[in-house]
């Protein structure tokens, strides 16, 4: 793939020519769209991580600190089942609650707001929604490992629940949060299907490459593309590799 | 850590309140299903089976979910060999480049679909063009089992790594040849661990759309597919919610399944098989 992302497109014949050119990765840098669609596919996944993030850390933190042990293994399951049901089910469900006259419009209309409709918000909403499990398990594991003890200890000497929280809980499970957070960003700047579903007019980068190589039949337009998130993946990689997280692997 | 019972409460109200979040839109289809309004007009105004009672006659839909069977079990019995046969290689012997190995396996899981997808789709046209081949059923199984053995792999390895060999040092000790070790032995310790393994890859193959797009010949047309190319058409919608409930009743009892046969794999009961 990405040899091909050298060849380009005959625009007559429309035949593959394998032959070495960068007019691909001329076209991605000059053109100014290219780079707003791919600070904006960074963007939402970004904020799709850092929303999965708040939600996911107290509800980790209620599973594995606070219920009983027997509850535990119970709203485990709850987190799980729904992450197998059909990924295709979940965003179409999500369709049905943005669309005109759907769920959402019917409960925001009380309160006098217009839904946000199909759009960058609703896309945002949906990668977050489909990820979270993925943030919640590797918090929930590393919450579990630690032991009690440490927490007791951090109170006896005085520390308010917010320090114990913020001193000893906040950076033992600090890899687990990076690890979670690789799977939501990588898996929200390399998803096209949720964006095509609920997202209206939108364009992100892997919907630009799907298009290239549906419609457009454009392979090796597409493949260069496809380095900007494979890029992004690795770069991010390459960020939170000192936080260990990697070693879980 | 001293949580006090507001904090605690607070803590337990925004689990369950995310925790209905995240099923209150399978309900939703569920509901809508139901909705005699071809537009799902929210609440619904009454209650009708009438989609339900429509399904078969809709077009597609049977050779669609056909055609998932077909690739789901094609890609679980190529993860079902590879998976294990990895697993036994990376547990059992060490060797130049064994975690590169375990790396790779993993890849394709970690890779973003549309890369998967990509690549797959560029790999089988530089080999099938020259032969005049085209993309048919057969290159969406091998594309499903790239990330199919991924699960299998995990499955099989952890247990193996719980495992350990005396076992089957004991069985060999005893006499038996490599293959009744296998067959006697070794085999029945890791059939649940094959079996949940084997359900959840068929489950993800079974989902699975952007990598089928990318490998799927003219002609191919899996449910997922089915279902995405439904979606946008107004008149079709009520089936697509019909199909989408019944996917979510399908889904959720063999991931059910799969999890209760690995949780009984914990215990010693099944090592007195």
């Amino acid at each position: 793939m990405l040899i091909s992302s050298f060849w380009n497109v005959d625009s007559f014949t429309g035949n593959i020519n394998h032959t070495f050119s960068l007019d691909n990765f001329h076209q991605i840098i000059t053109q100014k769209v290219y780079s707003t669609i791919a600070i904006r596919s960074i963007g939402v996944a970004i904020v799709v991580t850092i929303i999965d993030g708040l939600l996911a850390i107290p509800i980790a933190l209620f599973i594995a600190k606070v219920l009983k042990p027997n509850y535990r293994s119970v709203v485990i399951s709850l987190v799980l089942v729904p992450l197998w049901a059909s990924y295709l089910v979940k965003t179409y469900a999500w369709r049905s609650m943005f669309s005109n006259g759907g769920v959402m419009a019917w409960a925001l209309r009380p309160l006098g707001i217009e839904g946000p409709g199909f759009g960058l918000a609703a896309t945002t909403i949906t990668l977050a929604y489909l990820w979270l499990p993925y943030m919640i398990l590797p918090i929930y594991a590393g919450l579990d490992r630690l032991p009690n003890s440490l927490l007791e200890a951090s109170s006896d000497l005085g520390a308010s629940a917010m320090r114990t929280f913020r001193s000893v809980i906040l950076p033992i499970i600090y890899p687990a949060i990076i690890a979670g957070s690789i799977f939501t960003f990588s898996l929200s700047l390399g998803d096209y299907i949720v964006v095509k579903i609920v997202g209206g007019t939108t364009q992100l980068v892997a919907n630009v490459i799907a298009d290239n190589v549906g419609t457009a039949g454009n392979l090796p337009f597409a493949s260069a593309l496809a380095i900007l998130p494979i890029g992004a993946i690795l770069g991010y990689l390459f960020l939170v590799r000192r936080s260990g997280a990697l070693e879980n692997f | 850590m001293y949580l006090s019972t507001r904090a605690k409460r607070f803590l337990g109200l925004l689990t369950f309140s995310t925790l209905s979040f995240i099923y209150l839109p399978l309900v939703i289809v569920a509901i809508n299903s139901f909705n005699p309004s071809k537009t799902f007009s929210w609440p619904p105004k009454s209650f009708s089976t009438m989609w339900w009672s429509r399904i078969w006659e809709s077009e597609g839909v049977l050779p669609a979910i056909y055609t998932s069977i077909k690739v789901g079990l094609g890609a679980t019995a190529i993860a079902l060999v590879l998976g294990t046969c990895i697993a036994f290689a990376v547990s059992r012997y060490s060797f130049y480049g064994k975690n590169t190995v375990s790396l790779l396996v993993i890849f394709p899981i970690a890779l973003p679909g549309i890369i998967t997808g990509i690549a797959l789709n560029t790999t089988f046209h530089t080999f099938l063009d020259p032969l005049n081949k085209e993309l048919a059923i057969w290159t969406v199984v091998v594309g499903h089992a790239t990330f199919c053995i991924v699960v299998v792999y995990n499955n099989v390895l952890a247990r193996l790594r719980r495992l350990g060999q005396n076992l089957e040092e004991a069985s060999q000790d005893l006499g038996a040849n490599i293959f009744q070790t296998f067959r006697y032995v070794t085999f029945p310790l890791i059939r649940s661990a094959l079996a949940a393994g084997g359900l959840l890859a068929f489950a993800l193959s079974f989902d699975e759309i952007v990598v089928t797009t990318f490998t799927a010949g003219p002609g191919t047309q899996t449910l997922p597919q089915w279902i995405f190319n439904n979606l946008f058409r107004p008149n079709q919608a009520p089936i697509v919610n019909v199909v989408a409930t019944l996917l979510i009743l399908l889904f959720i009892f063999p991931v059910w399944l799969s999890q209760r046969i690995s949780h009984d794999g914990t215990s010693t009961k099944s090592a007195r098989h």
